[in-house]
């Protein structure tokens, strides 16, 4: 499926660069440049993320040394972190807290982008305006009376009091990105559900849901991601490994041992909770530009 | 509006005003489970942070809890630990904001290219947007590490002075490296969005320039920058308000330590350690207050967006 709905913003949109003609002579300068520059991205972006793939794979005396490559590479600091047992417990709540927030995400965000994007009801633009400005909010400027509300009504340290906050921040996006995608669904799909006697819901549920996988998905990606990063809310609504998520129990992994690292098992973990976000992005990559830059280029 | 009359006369209009009554109550039931959500979880809290801001409130003196008018706010803005925070927050987001803008427009412009590198450089800078901010805090504090760090071994190899630099113990460097990382991280997010913006330009202008003799510099001055001005005002908004809200990177890097305290941080250690409600609440009122003022202009951007949104 094309993304039509993001109009312009895809990556494959692009006739201006393959319609410019080369200048006889300046071809290769320009291709030494480009390749030049394209090395230099490569390794500004890469490198960094190797070195930590670089530490994570040394045990003992190699990690006091600064090697480019380790001299014995091991694969002990994964296999440690895998018998840990909080470690591995903060991985299994961050896929609960993590999926959780994305399927509420989408469900209740589908609901409000069909209602904006199709139905006729007054104070539309004050609605989007609000769930858009919920969005710029700082995390921390609700993280105490959200801790003191959860801490009275028992949702303190459980998954539903990590899935709420993320949820909140999510809204906004899954909102945004599927009212522009179901505005793009022809109106003459639903209208003849319509006359055929189909109530409003069942053609948003059988018509406009399927139409528009392809926004799904890259809200979907988005907001996943955003979860399994999200920290503030991570450290201070959490107390104990029970339902503590991958980046609180990283963090907290080097604040109480700040003068004995255990460096090559907290790079470990580091590169265990990035690569599925990496594979995530990888493989979506179309899909999730097309979802950061809806907000930006008018459309 | 007529009320929903359902005997059986279909005349046309009773038609429409019976489904625009349907329709009108469906899209409330349609919106109203996330607008729940939104004001449980944001709209009573920032309200009951205003609350909590204006009055005596500490976790660690039981039921102290009395009004206290402004106080809180003018212990806030009398202590020397809030303008180093309100200092540094800002120095740190012209910074990072500034180089990230440089390096994201060139890596537009080459991602712009034809060329056969392309697509590998499209691929290339997902990878930093795509790493944790705690992880890519303790990334560069690995590089930055004076004793096995990348930074000083490569500087020791080359026979470069200050290899023995401590990074993160001094001030100016620490601030230096947490801008390092940010940059790190978002500028491959900068370029995508310029990107966006470059690849809305018709290509019959350049032709159009070409033919009037403009060399590639003044191409790029007199029709890229103009033109690409609207993509790169919400590029920097975007970037603007995260910088301003920055908290897990200078946690995980340095806990605030040596100049890189922002006003996130210092409100929660207010909220944590110090367990001073009231006064952190203060705090986070004001970095909100910040933060909602450059949203407003960012709402003015991007006003047309949404208008277009909710027309229907």
């Amino acid at each position: 499926m094309t993304s039509e709905a993001l109009p312009r913003t895809t990556a494959e949109a692009d006739p201006t660069a393959a319609a410019k003609p080369q200048k006889p002579g300046g071809t290769n300068w320009r291709s030494i440049m480009l390749w030049t520059f394209t090395v230099l991205i490569m390794l500004f972006c890469l490198f960094p993320f190797y070195w930590l793939i670089n530490i994570s794979l040394k045990t003992g005396s190699d990690l006091s040394s600064a090697s480019i490559v380790p001299p014995n590479p091991t694969l002990a600091n994964y296999s440690s972190i895998f018998q840990n047992g909080d470690f591995t417990r903060a991985l299994f709540n961050s896929v609960v807290v993590s999926f959780s927030t994305t399927i509420l995400s989408l469900i209740i965000g589908s609901f409000a982008g069909y209602a904006l994007a199709r139905l006729r009801f007054p104070r539309k633009f004050l609605i989007l305006a609000i769930v858009l400005s919920i969005s710029t909010f700082p995390p921390i400027s609700i993280a105490a009376p959200v801790f003191k509300l959860f801490t009275d009504v028992g949702l303190y340290n459980t998954y539903l009091g990590l899935i709420l906050p993320s949820l909140t921040f999510a809204l906004p996006l899954t909102i945004y990105i599927l009212t522009s995608f179901f505005k793009e669904i022809p109106r003459e799909l639903e209208e003849a559900a319509l006359v055929d006697g189909a109530t409003y819901f069942q053609a948003f549920r059988k018509i406009v849901i399927p139409l528009a996988a392809p926004g799904m998905v890259t809200a979907g990606m988005l907001v996943f991601i955003a979860s399994w990063t999200e920290f503030l809310f991570a450290i201070t609504l959490t107390s104990t490994p029970d339902a503590r998520t991958v980046p609180a129990a990283i963090a907290f992994f080097t604040g109480s041992q700040q003068f004995e690292q255990p460096l090559g098992t907290i790079s470990a973990a580091s590169v265990v909770v990035t690569v599925p976000l990496i594979v995530l992005v990888l493989i979506f990559q179309r899909r999730i530009v097309a979802g950061l830059t809806a907000g930006a280029v008018k459309g | 509006m007529a009320t929903a009359d359902t005997t059986a006369a279909p005349a046309k209009k009773d038609a429409e005003d019976r489904f625009g009554n349907e329709e009108r109550k469906l899209a409330y039931r349609m919106v109203a489970p996330s607008l729940l959500v939104i004001a449980l979880v944001a709209v009573y809290p920032i309200g009951y942070a205003f609350y909590l801001s204006l009055n005596e409130y500490s976790l660690r003196v039981e039921g102290l809890s009395r009004f206290a008018g402004l106080k809180n706010y003018t212990t806030a803005f009398s202590s020397p630990e809030f303008w180093e925070a309100f200092r540094t927050t800002f120095l740190f987001t012209g910074l990072s904001v500034a180089i990230e803008l440089a390096i994201g427009l060139g890596m537009a412009l080459a991602m712009h290219e034809a060329f056969k590198g392309r697509a590998i450089l499209r691929t290339t800078v997902l990878v930093p947007w795509a790493v944790l901010t705690v992880v890519t805090a303790m990334l560069w504090r690995g590089i930055f590490e004076p004793e096995l760090g990348f930074m000083n071994s490569m500087l020791n190899a080359l026979g470069l002075p200050g290899g023995d630099t401590v990074w993160l113990g001094e001030r100016g460097y620490a601030l230096g490296v947490m801008v390092f990382a940010d940059v790190w991280k978002t500028a491959p997010f900068m370029g995508l969005l310029l990107l966006a913006g470059l690849q809305v330009i018709p290509s019959d202008v350049y032709e159009a320039a070409r033919v009037d003799g403009a060399n590639r510099w003044q191409r790029f001055l007199r029709i890229t920058l103009p033109l690409l001005k609207p993509a790169i005002l919400v590029a920097l908004l975007f970037r603007t308000l995260d910088a301003l809200r920055i908290f897990d990177l200078p946690f995980v890097l340095t806990q605030g330590a040596n100049g890189t305290s922002t006003l996130s941080l210092i409100a929660y250690e207010e909220l944590t350690q110090n367990r001073l409600l009231g006064l952190g609440s203060a705090l986070s009122v004001i970095t909100f207050v910040i933060v909602m003022a450059v949203s407003f202009l960012y709402i003015r951007f991007v006003g047309g967006n949404i208008r277009d949104l909710a027309e229907s």
